[in-house]
């Protein structure tokens, strides 16, 4: 059932922890009063402070705070009423103060923990460790001329949210899981944005391996991966070397190392070669940071809902199964979707059509949810097309197909194709008394105990009236007729 | 962890190693001196492990005020020239160094 | 002449039209080109600058509309940033950093209409008790011993303040304290100066050395002079989170304040052994006058206050190895060139600094380093407090300390410098005070044998520069301290 990985000495189970950082959705810097906007020309969106003038200083910005204890409640996190700013120094070109300040002994946001779901339906427990605030760095450039590296600051000072995780998870697809599942919260509180590609969400992966029921051995991070498809990909890579030095009668060294994708391998940082000393203090610039119980109460009771609330709700209000209903909330903005198209409709059926003929056509044409060539107003007005008998269910899935190419609503789109379902039972009875007429052998056989052939003159009904006949009157004439 | 410390000599090997973390290039003859000078000074503060701190914290700050929060307004910024009017070089809108490899 | 007087007398001359500020800053300049060549107290003087602003403070003074220091020429310590004005920190990683912005403390002095001469000189980053270890040379004191002209040293780090206001090179001076920058100066050239309470003046704009401990003050002639600068360069300042919302009192009034039933204590720690008698003397006078003035004399204890000085010695240089990472030759400043990013890094800052900073960054990343930071700054940071509940406990029954502000008359060049511990000995009085964010305002009280001027320290509750102008009023009066130094605008030079 667990996943293992075989050596030549026997199976390794794989140990891994996670820090997420994430980019804070706020509209100034975390000290600084400089957009925390992405995307502007070179330096522009840098203050003096940001560019560590002398006898410039930081003053915190309160919403970085306030997103920080949102995102720690819905980690279900301790939120300390006391946390304290660090400084953690070191030299680099893109980081102008020759320290972060970040909270290293105190931080906001303490012990948590989220529950991730498997693809066996299991759910798994995964323990937080801390969330803390700190700063970006600003973005050296490397290839813009051959003999320099060039800094942009405009990154320099926007607040980050580091989660970190406790080595917890057993397998790349937990690490998987549980990347989603953090996405997902922080998106849904609207704390961070979780776009990978952009890098406004970061992990560092620490793994290790061990035989089962041994203590932790030695781990490596794996920094800065951007996707979650390559921490999967790096995490077994990196197993799979720990493995081959044990087994070979090697140690595996602590240190920090790059995954390098195109080649599908891991590999030491050269510019984290030697351990550092980070020197953390307090930073003298800034005092504790207090915030009153009372504040957290209320941006709890303000807090937006969370995916496990919204999954719960959907089992409860539509009938759901807790599997369709996760697959629905794992993005906001399809649980959204989904929700436009239930209201005051049935909600499996909804689900049935969102997770299934919708889902299909956006895989197939590579766009979310937001590019759907279906509004959730069409789609609901298809279900209602359904549900009032104006169309039966195969037909609507033709009338859907259209709906995607030609974007037309699906009521017109009945209107255009003729589609109307037939209930006219006068109507239906005479193509049964022809197809009825036109095969009396089956009838014999039908009669003589072959109660599969039913199943044929239902066909061949439909397929007379292109379809078009409402599947429920079909059967019963059919019934009666044939008895 | 007082009485360890007790009559520390600095060797030039640890002055080494700060003047690295420090970023500072320290020459050969200069590390003699500061680690005779270092290590008098280390040596005058071994007065404080004398100090009882039991069950005392440490004073962050002056203890005065309370750290203050600043509203989430764009004050500052798109001041690319002072940004970059000190810089000693310069390319296009970027600060430029030494190529730095990863 | 015009350099002789005080901004009181200043001021209300420029209001009688007794002469014009365009006349005062003239004097102050010419005093500046006598006399720099031989004091270097100032590093870049702005006269062109100032004679415009004076030129404009006139204006407002005939318009009636002008504000306490219209007029009034000061020197400003080259650790405040000034917009388009060069500022050093007396380094030579700063040689030509002119900053694009004004530091809050300067920026005030502006608003109330002062004028700037120039930028004077300092320890290099504010680190030394000496003047010594300017990149641009030491500051002589003007101050001479009876017969001789032994170069002696102005005290530090705001020497340059110092020597500027006590040789008339300009009426008043901005100084920044960290452990006694301001104090023992004052006290080596026989003037007066303020360390007010942490957080009273913002420190945005101002070139970090300890963070924790870093303030700004006035330096000036006389007591009721500080008032008015502190008046001015005091207040709430958004912009450093350290900075303390609380309202600036009278300054000015507040010395003209009664002493009568206030207690003073007199801490006996500060009886160190081997003080001269001279200081001791002094010190016993001081408490006479308060007595006269109708203080009651009471004896304290400030058990701590004696690791003062090594607590100092290792959280100053742990924030300073911090503060200054900054300064690498990438976006400002001094760069000298390496093979790579490290190598320019560590030929930039070795070259860049001076020897004290060198020696106090290396301190500081030591201290802080893994393995020695529970031993050291940790220790320190547990100390600091004890030191600060020393001070809270007497506040309970004193209103005011008075102590001597330094262990000495202001030493020769040589004296004192084989042995950093030595120098660092001169700020046993003042570190204290540092230590616990409390104001310290420190004044002449008399001369030495050898005809140096002699200073007393008072210290407050926080927030109590009230009863330090107030205490301090009533000693001048006492002291009657009209003694000049030999090099003076005006003197035989």
């Amino acid at each position: 059932m667990s996943y293992m990985i075989e050596g030549s000495t026997g199976a390794w189970e794989v140990v891994i922890g996670l820090e997420v950082h994430a980019q804070v959705i706020s509209k100034a810097k975390l000290f600084s009063g400089a957009s925390a906007h992405f995307g502007a020309d070179p330096n522009t969106h840098v203050s003096l402070v940001d560019a560590a003038f002398p006898g410039m200083l930081p003053v915190l910005n309160r919403e970085c705070v306030d997103q920080a204890i949102r995102t720690g409640l819905g980690l279900n996190a301790k939120i300390n009423l006391m946390s304290r700013f660090d400084r953690k120094n070191y030299f680099y070109a893109d980081l102008p103060q020759g320290y972060q300040i970040s909270q290293f002994e105190f931080p906001i946001v303490g012990e948590g923990s989220i529950e991730i779901e498997l693809e066996d339906g299991s759910v798994k427990n995964i323990g937080i460790t801390r969330l803390h605030l700190e700063q970006d760095a600003g973005k050296s450039i490397h290839d813009l001329t051959p003999k320099d590296t060039v800094v942009d600051l405009n990154r320099s000072g926007v607040a980050l949210m580091e989660i970190v995780s406790e080595p917890d998870m057993r397998s790349p697809e937990e690490a998987g899981a549980y990347l989603r599942k953090i996405r997902a919260i922080v998106r849904y509180l609207g704390t961070c944005d979780g776009n990978m590609e952009e890098g406004s969400m970061r992990a560092d992966v620490n793994v290790s391996v061990r035989k089962p029921g041994e203590d932790y051995r030695t781990r490596c991070e794996l920094k800065n991966i951007n996707s979650i498809r390559y921490v999967m990909q790096a995490i077994e890579i990196e197993a799979k070397r720990h493995i081959e030095i044990y087994e070979n009668g090697g140690e595996v060294d602590q240190e920090t190392r790059l995954f390098d994708v195109a080649r599908g391998e891991t590999r030491t940082m050269r510019s984290k070669e030697n351990a550092h000393d980070y020197r953390y203090f307090p930073d003298p610039d800034l005092l504790p940071l207090i915030v009153e119980q009372s504040h957290v109460d209320h941006l709890k009771s303000t807090l937006a809902e969370l995916p496990d609330d919204k999954r719960n709700r959907f089992q409860s209000e539509y009938g759901l199964p807790r599997y369709d209903a996760n697959v629905l909330v794992a993005e906001q903005d399809v649980a959204n979707f989904f929700e436009k198209v239930a209201k005051n409709r049935d909600g499996r059926m909804a689900s049935n059509w969102v997770t299934g003929e919708l889902f299909a056509v956006l895989n197939k044409q590579g766009l979310t949810i937001h590019e759907s060539p279906i509004s959730a107003d069409a789609l609901g007005s298809l279900l209602d097309l359904i549900a009032d008998n104006t169309i039966n269910g195969k037909i609507a899935k033709e009338v859907f197909e259209d709906m995607v190419e030609t974007g037309d609503m699906p009521g017109d789109i009945v209107e255009r194709k003729g589609l109307k379902q037939v209930t006219d039972t006068g109507a239906i009875e005479k193509v049964i008394a022809e197809i009825l007429a036109a095969n009396p052998d089956k009838i014999a056989q039908y009669k003589s105990g072959k109660d599969k052939l039913f199943g044929f003159f239902v066909g061949q009904v439909m397929k007379e009236m292109q379809g078009k006949a409402n599947p429920a009157i079909v059967n019963d004439l059919l019934k009666k007729q044939l008895s | 962890m007082g009485a360890e410390l007790t009559d520390k000599i600095l060797d030039k090997k640890i002055v080494q190693r700060v003047a690295k973390l420090s970023s500072l290039a320290v020459k050969e003859d200069e590390l003699a001196i500061y680690a005779a000078d270092l290590g008098g000074i280390i040596n005058w503060m071994e007065q404080l492990n004398g100090v009882d701190i039991t069950d005392v914290q440490p004073m962050v700050g002056t203890e005065i005020a309370q750290l203050r929060l600043r509203e989430d307004v764009v004050t500052d910024g798109d001041c690319k020239e002072d940004v970059l009017s000190n810089a000693p070089e310069r390319i296009a809108d970027f600060y430029a160094v030494p190529k730095v490899v990863e | 002449m015009l350099t002789g007087m005080k901004i009181t007398e200043a001021v209300d001359g420029l209001r009688q039209k007794k002469f014009s500020a365009e006349e005062l800053t003239k004097a102050h300049v010419n005093a500046i080109n006598k006399l720099n060549d031989r004091i270097n107290a100032y590093i870049t003087v702005t006269a062109d600058a100032a004679i415009e602003q004076a030129k404009a403070a006139d204006q407002k003074l005939a318009a009636g509309d002008a504000p306490a220091l219209t007029g009034i020429p000061l020197a400003i310590k080259d650790l405040f940033c000034t917009k388009g004005v060069k500022t050093t920190a007396a380094s030579r990683i700063l040689e030509n950093f002119v900053p694009p912005y004004e530091s809050t403390v300067t920026a005030n002095l502006l608003r109330d209409g002062a004028v700037f001469l120039g930028k004077v000189n300092l320890d290099e980053f504010a680190m030394g008790s000496g003047n010594l270890n300017s990149a641009f040379g030491a500051v002589e004191n003007p101050w001479k011993r009876q017969g001789e002209d032994t170069f002696l040293v102005p005290g530090g780090s705001s020497g340059g303040s110092a020597a500027a206001v006590a040789a008339q090179m300009a009426m008043g001076a901005t100084g920044t304290d960290t452990g006694g920058s301001i104090r023992q100066p004052a006290a080596y050239c026989g003037i007066t100066g303020i360390k007010p309470t942490y957080g009273r003046c913002s420190r945005w704009g101002i070139i970090a050395y300890a963070s924790s401990l870093d303030q700004a003050g006035p330096m000036g002639k006389s007591v009721e002079d500080c008032a008015i600068m502190l008046q001015s360069m005091a207040g709430f300042d958004p912009k450093d989170s350290t900075s303390v919302d609380k309202e600036v009192p009278d300054y000015r009034a507040a010395c003209n304040r009664s002493l009568k039933g206030m207690k003073v204590g007199i801490p006996m720690e500060y009886r160190v052994p081997g003080l001269s008698p001279e200081i001791e003397a002094v010190w016993q006078q001081g408490i006479n006058w308060l007595k006269e003035a109708g203080c009651e004399i009471v004896d304290v204890s400030l058990p701590h206050t004696k690791h003062g000085l090594a607590t100092y010695y290792i959280i100053a240089p742990a924030e300073a190895s911090s503060n200054l990472a900054r300064y690498d030759g990438v976006r400002y400043g001094r760069r000298v060139d390496g093979a790579s990013l490290d190598e320019l890094y560590a030929n930039t800052r070795g070259a860049g600094f001076g020897d004290e900073v060198k020696r106090r960054i290396l301190m500081g990343t030591y201290v802080l380093s893994a393995g020695y930071y529970d031993a050291y700054y940790l220790r320190a940071q547990k100390v600091r407090k004890l030191i600060n509940q020393d001070f809270m406990n007497v506040f309970d029954k004193v209103d005011v300390l008075l102590t001597p502000t330094a262990p000495t008359a202001a030493f020769a060049k040589g004296e004192n410098q084989e042995d950093p511990v030595q120098m660092y000995l001169n700020d046993i009085f003042t570190v204290p005070a540092s230590m616990a964010g409390v104001p310290g305002l420190a004044l002449p009280a008399g001369l030495s044998s050898q005809g140096l001027p002699l200073g007393l320290q008072l210290l407050g509750r926080p927030f109590g520069e009230e009863t330090l102008f107030a205490v301090g009023s009533a000693m001048e009066k006492a002291a009657n301290f009209t003694h000049k130094p030999t090099l003076r605008a005006g003197g035989s030079l």
